[in-house]
């Protein structure tokens, strides 16, 4: 394996050198939720009853799955989720 | 440092002809009384006839001694490097030695070979590899796994297509190419006005892809954006599709390979592609401005990655365009211009400078829009065929450009808002004025293109010109 590799930052140095996440959304309303399932055994059951409670509250869901929980999403799905919703939960269960 | 204060130091690799050779003065030196130590770059069991020989394949006391050529010997006293001599000179060897025996039998002189300290690119690793290089800008490690050019993309510092990764060594090897300490503060860049040092504009011209001897032309380029005259920070901020058109004159521009000829403003040049690019870059990276953040452009243009080409200074009969805006000729000089996206104007019949000034301005009459005047300025790129009818009619630029002010004088009735059924237009009380299409000094000439094509570009300015928006300005390219 190669070395870790150092690259000098060309900006203004104003922003951590650390990428930070996107910050949540301050409110989940009129957003629509992403439910993915990544294939995890009974991570279906959980994200039915997500489901059913966020939408009991009147949020939007859409569900999406991934294939096998062995790999990352298909960029197919990856991009779905990107362009159709505003937040997404992943279901992580055993 | 040495290893030896009060001595000889020689400095030799095996893969050299005449460290070879020397082997015999080798086993002399080391019989004798004097203190020695050998460094051998390559083969630390080289040479055979002495038994303790330094390994130098690190190559740091090479470094550390400035080794240029091998075998080196060096006399030191008291910690301080008293003579040296290089290559195989019998008689320096003997004076620098005190030996006067040393080498009996061996030619009088052999060159030397050259120290793998001073490979190509070999220098500068060196130097940050033993810390003698003062880097200001923030490290940034990314992990092994990682791919450099999608790091740079994931950190925001590309104008959308593939950087070059900015590592150390390419820093340092992209600071040979200019005097100027990379400490020194060049201004501040908008948006953000954010102080930028010569090295923060050598990082970015790695980002963008420039050779080293491009450095002093990015420089001036990011000096010239500078100039409050030009007014970057508005001209970022617009909605127009302006951007910064960067304008090369003098020897740097042939010097640097760059463009003038065919294909000027199109793709296939490095220097004419990077030096456009870096100064984009600098204001993106440096001074914050970003498409949808800053950068407010309706459409932008495709300028706007890189927009830069030398002049075509080949015919004197026109002085360059940066001689004729106060620089000194035979200097080198960029020269900024807030410039659209081009329109081609294309006329294969007129014969006489004075058709053809009618016939490229009814296409500058469209610049901005065809109602208006007095609000853009623009560029005319002419090209060697359209220039060849000015110049065997004996014209110089002046009065071409006297020329294009007669033909680009325009009744206002015609311009007037409502005129052809159109909303847009000039105010309604200029109907009895005669116009021009351009305020004083907002047309300008510059020469450029293939020698084949009877058509010439014409770049339109922004919205905003003169005083209460963009000017042209023009720096010298220093060193």
């Amino acid at each position: 394996m190669k070395e870790a590799t150092v690259l000098l930052d060309p900006t203004a140095e104003t922003t951590p050198a650390k990428r930070e996440r996107v910050a949540p959304p301050a409110s989940l309303d009129g957003k629509t939720i992403a439910l993915l399932d990544i294939g995890k055994a009974r991570g279906d059951v959980f994200l039915d009853q997500l489901e059913e409670g966020m939408v009991s509250r009147g949020f939007k869901v859409k569900r999406y799955a991934k294939p096998t929980n062995t790999k990352v999403a298909p960029l197919a799905v990856a991009q779905a989720i990107a362009t159709e919703c505003d937040v997404v939960v992943e279901a992580l269960s055993d | 440092m040495p290893m030896i204060s009060d001595g000889l130091i020689v400095v030799a690799k095996s893969d050299c002809p005449t460290c070879t050779l020397l082997e015999p003065v080798y086993r002399e030196l080391a019989a004798s009384a004097a203190p020695v130590a050998f460094y051998s770059q390559d083969d630390p069991a080289f040479p055979e006839s002495i038994d303790e020989v330094l390994d130098d394949r690190a190559l740091e006391q090479s470094y550390r001694l400035a080794i240029e050529t091998v075998p080196t010997l060096i006399r030191m006293e008291g910690g301080q490097e008293v003579a040296r001599t290089v290559g195989w000179d019998q008689r320096d060897w003997r004076d620098l030695t005190g030996m006067g025996r040393l080498g009996e039998g061996l030619p009088e002189f052999r060159p030397g070979c050259g120290s793998m300290s001073v490979e190509p690119g070999m220098t500068e690793t060196l130097a940050i590899r033993f810390g003698d290089v003062d880097i200001a800008a923030r490290r940034i490690e990314i992990g092994p796994l990682e791919d450099e050019l999608e790091a740079c993309f994931e950190r925001g510092w590309s104008d959308g297509l593939p950087v070059v990764p900015p590592t150390e060594i390419r820093l340092v090897r992209m600071l040979e190419g200019t005097t100027r300490s990379p400490d020194e503060i060049i201004g501040n860049v908008p948006p953000n006005l954010v102080p930028c040092s010569v090295e923060k504009v050598a990082i970015n011209a790695v980002l963008a892809g420039c050779k080293p001897e491009y450095l002093p032309v990015v420089l001036a380029a990011v000096e010239a954006a500078l100039i409050p005259e030009f007014c970057m920070h508005g001209m970022l901020c617009t909605t127009h599709f302006v951007g910064p058109m960067v304008i090369v004159n003098g020897p740097v521009a042939k010097a640097i390979g760059m463009n003038s000829g065919g294909n000027a403003l199109g793709q296939g040049n490095r220097a004419n592609a990077t030096i456009g690019r870096a100064l984009q870059l600098v204001i993106r990276n440096v001074g914050g401005g970003v498409p949808g953040g800053i950068d407010r452009a309706t459409l932008g243009n495709p300028g706007k990655y890189s927009y830069c080409f030398a002049e075509d200074e080949t015919d004197p009969h026109w002085a360059p365009l940066s001689v004729e805006r106060g620089a000194a000729p035979g200097s080198s000089a960029v020269t900024l211009y807030g410039g659209e996206g081009l329109l081609g104007s294309f006329d294969q019949l007129s014969r006489t400078p004075e058709s053809l000034t009618r016939s490229l301005a009814l296409s500058l009459r469209a610049i901005g829009h065809p109602k208006k005047a007095g609000a853009h300025d623009a560029l005319v790129i002419l090209s060697p065929e359209h220039f060849r009818t000015y110049r065997q009619a004996g014209w110089s630029k002046a009065q071409t450009l006297d020329a294009f002010e007669e033909a680009l004088r325009i009744p206002g009735s015609e311009l007037i808002r409502g005129a052809g059924g159109i909303a847009e237009g000039v105010p309604e009380h200029l109907a009895g004025e005669t116009l021009s299409k351009f305020r004083p000094g907002g047309l300008n000439l510059v020469r450029a293109g293939g020698i084949a094509g009877m058509m010439s570009a014409i770049v339109g300015g922004w919205a905003a010109t003169g005083e209460r928006g963009s000017e042209m300005v023009t720096k010298e390219i220093g060193t």
